[in-house]
């Protein structure tokens, strides 16, 4: 929502553009080979990871321009690989304001600094505040200049039926109503989704009690980009405050509703006005601001079932809604777009086998269960649901300000990237490892030389080792090798030895690894990472 | 722990907790409990204390 006056996407530091439906209308019914439903971030991200693969896709949304409001503004460390993989980080970097560090009060008192990891070896830093429209401006800007992406805006996808061994889709735009035909669909048209719903699909999980209100407003305010929680602070007793830096001086207040305050109450704009005013006297800050953009939300955990129906592929919010204190809604979503395209990508031009896309969602749904989990304890923190969780919760913070211990449980939950353990292409471990990261698990970061380990890696498959002798057995159309020397920060990072080898997949995860790996196992292992599953 | 001892905590936490509001009672004893399950340090025996104490008595 925005002040009165103001039209929806009347921003007070970001110009929206405005697209407009397809003008050359002969191929519009054309056979597509990938469908991408909805043009939010997830769904360009997929369409730009597809076209990094050579795979070519038809981009439809609805609307006429990004969405509105700054919505998600956290991207992880994570996600900056993805977008690093896709060319397109550059912009990110530059606007972004990257932080490792989170503060949290009560009643005023700081009672708890902590650091997210990061350090010399790390190429990204742990977090970065972007907002939402820029997200989507810069993935646009590729988009853009990309010949393998067809974006159709303004155009509404209406009907989804299994026709000729593809999907036949209605769609709608200002001009006519017409019929497309595409191998394969990507769902990504958000948490309302009407694919979902026309494939008879449901989100299951649950709702939490605690209802936030965001509001974004501008104002000169002297803070390092360090995220403050204020635990039952003077202006919401018995609520939780979070307050986070963006770029173009606007910044993030989050505050939760008590119990009697009507939601319908709390969003009209003197209540938010007023409730921003009470949060910057607990700041301390006393100069002006402008209001920019508000709106309510409330934590859920909900997930389908299974990312995949038929042809189909839920990416993103479609697929799965989490609660925004883990910062994972859009991080996720990001990741899905990525497991996915690379895995229909080398299904599609005939490298790899149908049966690697039955990985995708063991991965990506257990990724969402993970951030459930994690955010479960952090919503029970932050929004205490019964009694016993309030007592103890204000137990620890009021013991918090004198016991460090204490203060560790206001801590959340770090964004370490899920591990796909479960998945049918991840190998059992190497039981001779004494450390490095598991199979499943994400290469981490290590300084080489003047640059990182990540840098090395190639488009698809990579191969890690200290031995040229295996390098020089294994080679595969897909894999590039890297051979490190003994000794080096690599070689200890991951416990390589001289007969070791790590494969690591185009997203970056440990397909397998091996303490003495032979050209065999190594083949064996590439040939699963592409569907050949017996 | 002597009798003496336990009498003297049993006798601390009474008197503590009469010198408090009823509504800082349950406050107080969260916390006690939280200071001592980190002295004590072992998770394993505390959550059986935890189920020793939630056991209804035979009264
Ligand atoms: C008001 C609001 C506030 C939020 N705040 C936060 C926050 O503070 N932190 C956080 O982490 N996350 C937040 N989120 C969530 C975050 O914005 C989402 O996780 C993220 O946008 C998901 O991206 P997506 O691409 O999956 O879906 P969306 O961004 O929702 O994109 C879906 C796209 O599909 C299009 N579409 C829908 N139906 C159709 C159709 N039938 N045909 C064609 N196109 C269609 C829509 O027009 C839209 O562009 C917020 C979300 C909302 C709505």
């Amino acid at each position: 929502m925005r002040p009165q006056g103001r039209a929806e996407t009347q921003s007070l530091y970001f110009d929206y553009p405005q697209f407009k439906a397809p003008e050359d209308r002969k191929h519009l019914e054309g056979r597509a080979r990938v469908a991408i439903v909805g043009a939010g971030p997830v769904g360009m991200t997929a369409a730009l990871a597809l076209a990094r693969e050579g795979i070519a896709s038809v981009l439809l949304d609805a609307k006429s321009t990004f969405n509105d409001g700054s919505r998600a503004i956290c991207v992880s460390r994570s996600s900056f690989y993805i977008l690093q993989r896709l060319g397109v980080v550059a912009p990110f970097l530059d606007k972004a304001l990257g932080w490792t560090t989170g503060r949290s009060f009560y009643r005023g008192q700081q009672i708890l600094e902590f650091d997210m990891p990061d350090g010399p070896d790390e190429k990204y830093r742990p977090m970065y505040n972007i907002q939402q429209q820029y997200i989507e401006q810069f993935l646009w800007d590729a988009i853009a200049r990309e010949p393998l992406i067809e974006t159709r805006w303004q155009s509404t996808v209406e009907g989804i039926e299994d026709r000729d061994g593809g999907l036949c889709l209605t769609v709608r735009d200002p001009q006519s109503v017409y019929k497309m035909t595409a191998d394969w669909v990507l769902a990504a048209d958000g948490a309302r989704s009407a694919i979902r719903k026309m494939r008879g699909l449901r989100l299951k999980g649950e709702n939490y009690e605690g209802r936030y209100v965001i509001a974004d407003v501008q104002m000169a305010h002297d803070y390092p980009t360090i995220r403050r929680a204020l635990f039952d602070p003077d202006c919401r007793r018995g609520g939780t405050v979070l307050v986070h830096k963006q770029p173009d001086d606007i910044w993030r207040i989050d505050y939760q509703l008590r119990d009697d305050e009507d939601a319908d109450a709390a969003i009209a704009e003197t209540t938010v006005r007023a409730s921003v005013q009470a949060v910057l006297d607990d700041l301390g800050y006393d100069g002006t601001w402008d209001l920019e953009w508000w709106s309510i939300y409330s934590a859920n955990t909900l997930a389908l079932d299974d990312y995949r129906d038929g042809r189909v592929f839920f990416i993103g919010d479609s697929a799965h809604i989490v609660p925004i204190f883990g910062v994972r809604g859009l991080n996720n979503g990001l990741a899905d777009a990525q497991n996915i395209a690379w895995k229909l990508a080398r299904v599609l031009d005939g490298r790899a086998q149908d049966a690697l896309l039955e990985s995708y969602s063991p991965e990506r749904r257990g990724a969402t269960l993970d951030v459930f989990a994690n955010a479960s304890k952090s919503a029970r923190f932050m929004t205490p649901p019964t009694p016993g969780w309030q007592l103890m919760r204000d137990a620890a913070l009021s013991l918090a300000l004198r016991h460090p211990f204490a203060g560790q449980l206001a801590n959340p939950r770090q964004m370490t990237p899920y591990t796909y353990s479960d998945s049918p292409i991840t190998e059992m471990d190497d039981v001779g490892f004494n450390g490095g990261p598991l199979p499943g698990a994400v290469l981490p970061e290590v300084r080489v030389h003047s640059g990182y380990l990540t840098d090395l890696l190639g488009s698809g498959f990579t191969l890690v080792t200290c031995s040229t002798a295996i390098s020089e057995a294994v080679s595969h159309d897909e894999l590039t090798n890297v051979v490190i020397p003994t000794g080096s920060a690599v070689d200890m990072a991951l416990q390589l030895g001289a007969d070791g080898a790590y494969l690591i997949r185009p997203d970056m995860h440990v397909a397998s690894r091996w303490t003495k790996a032979t050209a065999a196992q190594v083949m064996a292992a590439l040939a699963r990472n592409h569907g050949d599953l017996t | 722990m002597t009798e003496i001892d336990i009498e003297r905590v049993y006798d601390a936490l009474a008197t503590t907790l009469d010198s408090l509001t009823a509504d800082k009672r349950d406050l107080f004893l969260a916390k006690i409990a939280l200071l001592l399950a980190h002295e004590l340090g072992d998770a394993d025996r505390i959550c059986d204390l935890i189920a020793e104490a939630a056991r209804t008595s035979p009264d």
